[in-house]
């Protein structure tokens, strides 16, 4: 038997095409689920993450400052770094750095002693509203945490505040969480019609018998496993391109961002979980330890990618899990090409830690792979 | 330069502490219909699955058509059909869709021609659009001969092959089988079927993973050396329940409105028999069933 070969490949490519069109149940799973999840997630989803990373930028030195800055970390919201420049500020949001930036205005201080109620702009990533909803709802407490500071003739007038915050929520200005709920239900959809789908492929092919005879012929295993991966590379473009339709047309989300790079990217998080499917499938022994496996991943991937709830908000052990799947980085990566219309240098970092999965699942699918019935 | 297109020796695996074959030494010339039988769990799919390679032998060596069967397995696979106990194509293609996969899966240059004379010689032109699942057993086996013929192989291993299939349907699909041996090919083929094993040019009897007796199916019956009893008439049901107990009666078993009681001693069974001497007894020839009981009743003795 010579090694790969096309011929054999595009064989089987038909039989899975052929199987695929066959079955009406996954066909219309594959149609109805994103709909449903569009619509059932379409909904709030409550969280209150603390200790969001916040940036600083001074327009010169101020003795009011400090006191709101210790009163802000005080809330407990706010892990508050001081920035250099605004271009620094600036990259920070974008890439996830910073959730916040406060900006302190010049000659902050001389206009709260005149009572000018000057403003302090606090910029907000608004991709995720339920991240940064309960922080920018703690800011009017800190407001008039100043009072004590000011001089006796301002604390006559305690009917009058002393400064206030103008939040400006960056790409998401309607605090739509919709808008933070689509990116991510791209993502979650595709794992689990593609992830679900591999899983059970191997496993279906030795429990109804019919893998005896595929492999007393001569196929090669990565033959086997590239046919039951690329039907479904196409599925989940259909998909993609299903939710991106109705979110456009029914919840009006914007693509800042290039489809095109959208495109690519996902193709990588589709081949991730479609590798990690066939691993699933092919260390199973039946159909029903690998649907297992299949959840064993869904459940942190639902809980722990920052789909469900804030990514901040979660305790770092649950963090480090959730930087180990591919789900967490893709959401980013759609969040933010998507809503903050970012290029291909602001999602590369989340890029490799996909790649990596996929290799590692290939490689271990092949690894456990047998050729005989032993 | 020998003609045997299987030549295996002291085969043996185990599957946990149980071993399946247990030391078979096997040979089937070109062109040779093997018969193979033998109780359930007498190693018979086993010594298939390690003659094609989809089993690893724990032990013993053997070619199969001149290629070695732990070396040259993926070779072995490319001339050899094998067609599966349970039907193992896709329920949801249809008959040419199968048949289709499997030329492109073997490469076959002439795969659509291929595909065609095989469904015209299988007689399944009626069927060919029709879904491998809704098939009946008896089109369904032909289907999977079809497909393990298709890309010409020199060796065919059929494992049970007509199970649940009907009398009609089975004649047929032995006819199919001697035209492809005529052909050249060699078939190795499991059954529990005594017409079957009958239209074979060889039996290998099998028990616990070893042959007992191998031969054709006269020198089987011959060198079983049973004694064969054969009586008529009122109560023979109740006659068989009880002179199966008596010492010398290895088997006794009614056929319509004669009771046959087979024995290996002569001696004993004559004594056995003649304590029912209200029946008139005859000696009858050993035919391959008898020796087939015998066999699943005595598996251990060997002849």
């Amino acid at each position: 038997m010579n090694g790969f070969s096309l011929r054999r490949l595009a064989a089987l490519l038909r039989k899975e095409w052929i199987q695929v069109r066959r079955d009406p149940m996954t066909l219309r799973m594959i149609i109805a689920l994103p709909i449903m999840q569009l619509f059932l997630f379409g909904y709030a989803i409550n969280g209150n993450p603390k200790h969001l990373p916040t940036g600083l930028l001074l327009a010169e030195p101020s003795k009011y400052e400090r006191t709101i800055v210790t009163a802000l970390q005080n809330t407990g919201y706010y892990d508050v770094k001081l920035f250099s420049s605004e271009a620094e500020a600036e990259r920070a949001i974008a890439t996830g750095g910073a959730l916040f930036v406060i900006n302190f205005p010049a000659n902050f201080d001389r206009s709260v002693d005149r009572g000018e109620t000057p403003s302090v702009l606090v910029d907000a990533d608004g991709t995720d509203p339920t991240a940064i909803g309960s922080a920018t709802a703690a800011l009017s407490a800190v407001v008039s945490g100043l009072n004590r500071d000011l001089p006796p003739i301002r604390q006559a007038q305690p009917a009058q505040q002393p400064f206030q915050f103008v939040v400006h929520a960056r790409y998401n200005p309607e605090q739509l969480t919709v808008l933070n709920v689509v990116p991510g239900l791209i993502c979650i959809v595709l794992t689990m019609s593609t992830l679900v789908i591999t899983a059970l492929s191997i496993t279906r092919e030795r429990e109804r018998g019919t893998m005896e005879n595929l492999i007393a012929m001569p196929v090669r295993p990565i033959e086997i496993m590239l046919a039951k991966i690329v039907p479904y590379i196409f599925i989940g473009y259909v998909q993609v391109v299903l939710i991106l339709a109705i979110s456009a047309v029914v919840f009006g989300l914007p693509i800042r961002g290039s489809l095109t790079l959208l495109m690519l990217t996902l193709g990588l998080f589709i081949a991730s979980n479609l590798a990690l499917g066939l691993t699933f499938s092919v260390v199973s022994t039946n159909q029903m330890q690998a649907q297992q496996l299949a959840q064993f991943t869904l459940l942190p991937s639902f809980l722990l990618s920052g789909f469900t709830f804030p990514f901040q908000g979660m305790p770092v052990w649950a963090q480090w899990i959730g930087e180990l799947l591919p789900m967490t980085h893709s959401i980013r990566i759609v969040r933010s090409l998507l809503l903050k219309g970012n290029g291909f240098a602001a999602i590369a970092p989340e890029l490799w830690p996909i790649a990596l999965v996929t290799v590692a699942s290939i490689a271990m699918a092949v690894w456990f792979y047998r050729e005989t019935l032993d | 330069m020998n003609d045997l297109t299987i030549d295996v020796r002291s085969l043996r695996k185990s599957f946990g502490t149980r071993r399946v074959v247990d030391g078979l030494t096997l040979q089937v010339e070109r062109g040779e219909i093997c018969g193979f039988l033998g109780a359930n769990g007498s190693g018979k799919t086993t010594t298939i699955r390690l003659l094609c390679g989809l089993l690893v032998p724990d032990g013993g060596e053997g070619t199969c058509l001149g290629l070695d069967i732990r070396r040259d397995a993926a070779q072995i696979r490319r001339q050899t059909g094998y067609m599966t106990q349970k039907f193992s194509y896709y329920e949801d293609l249809t008959v040419r869709e199968n048949l289709d996969l499997v030329a492109g899966v073997y490469e076959m240059d002439d795969g659509a021609a291929a595909v065609d004379d095989i469904i015209a010689r299988m007689g399944l032109a009626s069927y060919e659009t029709q879904l491998a699942g809704h098939l009946s057993g008896g089109w369904k086996q032909r289907l999977a001969l079809a497909a393990c013929v298709l890309h010409r192989p020199k060796l065919l291993l059929l494992d049970e092959p007509t199970a649940g299939v009907d009398a009609k349907a089975r004649r047929e699909f032995w006819d199919l089988i001697h035209d492809l041996a005529g052909e050249g090919l060699t078939v190795l083929v499991s059954t529990h079927y005594m017409d079957e094993a009958e239209r074979c040019n060889r039996i290998v009897y099998l028990a616990e993973g070893r042959i007992v007796v191998q031969g054709s199916s006269d020198e089987v019956v011959q060198r079983a050396a049973l004694v064969i009893f054969e009586t008529m008439g009122e109560g023979i049901d109740d006659a068989a329940r009880r002179i199966r107990r008596m010492p010398g009666v290895e088997a006794a078993a009614v056929f319509g409105h004669a009771l046959r009681v087979a024995g290996g001693d002569r001696v004993a069974l004559q004594k056995a028999v003649d304590a029912f001497p209200t029946f008139e007894w005859r000696e009858a020839e050993p035919r391959l069933e008898d020796v087939f009981i015998h066999q699943l009743a005595y598996g251990e003795t060997t002849p």
